[in-house]
């Protein structure tokens, strides 16, 4: 077995909604030789909280999320958005409490997002994975601007064979899914949503792909409400190499 | 500034969604400016210019009081006034005494966003004042009896085929969507007025301590002639845009004309630095500053917040939040639209009373990387969002919504629990049966989560968590590698 062992932070929505996403993360990882783990007792980051202002709650959130992974020696999570939340945020969580912080940022430093711990830590950007056909990539937000992720997963799927990339107009705008955002004002969520849409449909690519799976949930509630028929991936089902699944 | 109640943001938004022209409009200006002055902070050779003027902008708040009295004593050397209104009815009473003491009969504006925020222009007009905007946006708006919905570009919802109908109606010239003749149509009317008018009222962009002298940007030269034809000018001023040095004043306007227009400088840039002189004969025989605080002493007491106040008004952040690109400026309800409208009409105004402008963004980040002098939106409408989520002594906030925080306390004890979440999500998936649809789709929600389902499907809950599949085809042939995991089931 080669490399430090890894924990998986499923995030909740790929917990309950896309197993399938994470099931893909430990078959890349298994043909990567890495050894895995996943600790029991994983809930949620507490992004929803903290993006409507309940910090004691996300607060909360946290201190369980610490205690969960503590010992870990990296923590990856196929969510751009909620490693920027343990990395950027939970620093900030416990303004009065210096134990809390620092526990807080030792964990913030060892917590990656997927592409970002194959490619930065790792080192490897070809996973041996195969997919035909042609694919589109989102930039989300808090995984581009907010964690500065935009060239790795580019360089892994450019090492996908057969998989043709094509680049979408303003890849990098939001989707419009903002959490309790596209809950609360659907008319404007709606229409964000749809200029993604028309970028995506632009590229006549067979699937669209990306990191973060709320927005790929956004997206895809979207295609299925129009009946478009583009398929709405996550970058660790094309690097798993299968082509497909229920997303 | 009136409140931004849910229905009104919603209804306003959707309203500037609905209409083809408006969404035409925004997304030209999106492409054309909010992508430029991206490629100009990409490509620009001196890369600390940002941090360098947002350094110079935070320590002049240091120690604003030393820098506003400097500036104060050096326009008043000059001959000119200067007046420090605490509140919006201070500068307005001020102001209409100037106007009274001299007999005003007509005012002529240039663009200043401080004049909507105090809301002057009903007060001198129920004195019998005429007042005239002098910007071409701003005068077309005003003929219109309508209301700016971009900071640099006030009539962005307004096409020229809407214009030309305008002028026809208000000018009474033959109708047509020509530009260059609508603008000499304006040109002509405001000339005019421009050369009766007995007082000037501007805004001002920067004001410079150690000169003593206002600057004030266009592109139109109507800043020129209103503050030199008439006998009597009023500058109004939020304290905040004050620079200490000539040098911080050149870069900080350079960043501006840039962030705002892509321009190196813009084609006129007046320099105010008093009344006229014997040896300086240009310029209007009265001078008055109004240096406003209307709420910013509050703003730069808290340091959550104090960075807003480094904002140079350049309107960038419009120009490419995907949000405001959608909505456009009339559904935030304030002379301060798009993300900068989002922190600082709240603060200036009531967070409660604009509770939907602190939370109808996604928080995607653009305005952050756009801003000029990397003001932090996003975080500071997170912030927003907290002293809405429990309330705020200080900013004199209450909860904004008690049934919301009650969903969060739960949330907090489900988060907490992890058997409790497992047996949270074995209850969803029982529950969410008769909703599945055919195509493995929910169409419709009920209650809260309705929204989603407005104008979207929602994949349901998986046969099957992850935790589960571990447990079941993963976790045996793997034994736990690192010591002193955490044991807790689930």
């Amino acid at each position: 077995m080669a490399g430090a062992p890894v924990s998986l932070f499923i995030q909740c929505l790929v917990d309950t909604m896309f197993p399938e996403v994470g099931e893909a993360m430990v078959r890349v990882f298994d043909r990567l030789a890495i050894p895995l783990t996943y600790p029991d007792g994983q809930t949620c980051c507490g992004q929803p909280a903290y993006n409507s202002g309940y910090r004691r709650e996300a607060a909360a959130a946290a201190r369980h999320f610490i205690e969960v992974f503590e010992h870990a020696k990296a923590v990856v999570c196929p969510s751009g958005s909620c490693v920027h939340m343990v990395r950027h945020h939970y620093p900030e969580l416990f303004p009065d409490d210096p134990v809390m912080t620092e526990r807080a940022k030792a964990i913030a430093a060892k917590t990656f997002e997927f592409t970002e711990y194959l490619v930065d830590i790792l080192g490897i950007t070809d996973v041996m994975a195969e997919y035909p056909g042609t694919v589109t990539y989102h930039d989300s937000c808090h995984l581009s601007r907010g964690l500065g992720i935009v060239r790795q997963p580019r360089m892994l799927l450019g090492k996908v064979r057969g998989l043709e990339l094509i680049e979408m107009q303003d890849s990098d705008t939001c989707c419009g899914f903002g959490g309790t955002f596209s809950i609360n004002y659907p008319e404007i969520s709606v229409a964000m949503v749809d200029e993604k849409i028309t970028n995506i449909l632009a590229t006549g690519a067979d699937a669209v792909v990306g990191c973060d799976i709320s927005c790929l949930i956004n997206i895809l509630g979207r295609l299925s409400r129009r009946g478009e028929k583009v398929e709405v991936l996550h970058i660790a089902q094309i690097l798993a190499g299968e082509k497909g699944g229920d997303a | 500034m009136s409140a931004t109640t849910p229905s009104n943001y919603r209804t306003a938004a959707t309203a500037g969604i609905a209409s083809p022209r408006l969404q035409k409009s925004l997304h030209g200006l999106q492409n054309r400016f909010g992508k430029g002055a991206m490629e100009i902070w990409a490509t620009m050779t001196d890369q600390e210019m940002r941090r360098r003027v947002k350094d110079a902008r935070m320590n002049t708040f240091a120690h604003l009081d030393i820098i506003l009295a400097e500036l104060a004593k050096n326009v008043r050397t000059r001959g000119g006034q200067v007046h420090f209104a605490a509140t919006a009815q201070d500068a307005i009473a001020y102001t209409l005494a100037v106007a009274k003491r001299h007999k005003v009969n007509r005012v002529v504006k240039g663009k200043s966003m401080t004049s909507m925020e105090i809301n002057i222009d009903p007060v001198l007009e129920d004195a019998g004042i005429e007042v005239v905007e002098t910007d071409l946006g701003e005068y077309i708006i005003q003929l219109a009896g309508d209301k700016p919905s971009h900071i640099i570009a006030p009539c962005i919802h307004l096409d020229r085929n809407q214009i030309g109908e305008l002028f026809e109606e208000k000018l009474g010239i033959d109708y047509t969507n020509d530009p260059p003749t609508l603008t000499m149509a304006a040109r002509r009317a405001l000339r005019e007025k421009m050369l009766t008018a007995e007082m000037g009222l501007t805004g001002c962009n920067l004001a410079c301590a150690e000169t003593g002298h206002i600057s004030l940007v266009s592109n139109e030269g109507n800043i020129r002639m209103t503050t030199t034809m008439p006998p009597v000018l009023v500058a109004l001023m939020g304290m905040e845009r004050v620079v200490a040095t000539l040098d911080e004043h050149r870069e900080a306007l350079q960043l501006l004309t840039q962030a705002a227009a892509l321009q190196k400088l813009s084609t006129y840039v007046s320099f105010l630095g008093g009344p006229a002189a014997e040896d300086d004969p240009d310029g209007p025989k009265e001078f008055h500053l109004v240096i406003i605080d209307n709420g910013r002493s509050k703003i730069l007491a808290d340091p959550e917040f104090r960075e807003v106040l480094a904002c140079i008004r350049c309107g960038a952040c419009l120009n490419i939040c995907p949000v405001y690109g959608k909505i456009g400026g009339h559904a935030y309800n304030s002379p301060y639209c798009g993300p900068i409208g989002g922190v600082v009409t709240p603060l200036l105004d009531g967070i409660n009373k604009h509770a939907d402008l602190c939370k109808g963004e996604t928080l995607c980040g653009a305005c952050k990387d756009i801003c000029p002098v990397e003001n932090d939106l996003p975080r500071m409408l997170a912030a927003l969002r907290h002293k809405l989520a429990y309330g705020s002594d200080l900013w004199n906030t209450s909860q904004h919504s008690p049934a919301e925080a009650y969903v969060y306390s739960f949330w907090k004890i489900v988060i907490g629990n992890p058997r409790f979440f497992r047996l949270m999500l074995r209850t969803g998936r029982f529950l969410q049966r008769p909703f599945v649809r055919k195509n493995k789709m929910v169409r419709k929600m009920l209650g809260f989560a309705g929204g989603w389902t407005k104008g979207r499907d929602l994949p349901p809950l998986a046969r099957q968590t992850f935790a589960e599949l571990w447990k079941e085809k993963y976790a045996a042939t793997r034994p736990n590698p690192i010591e002193g995991q955490n044991e807790e089931g689930n």
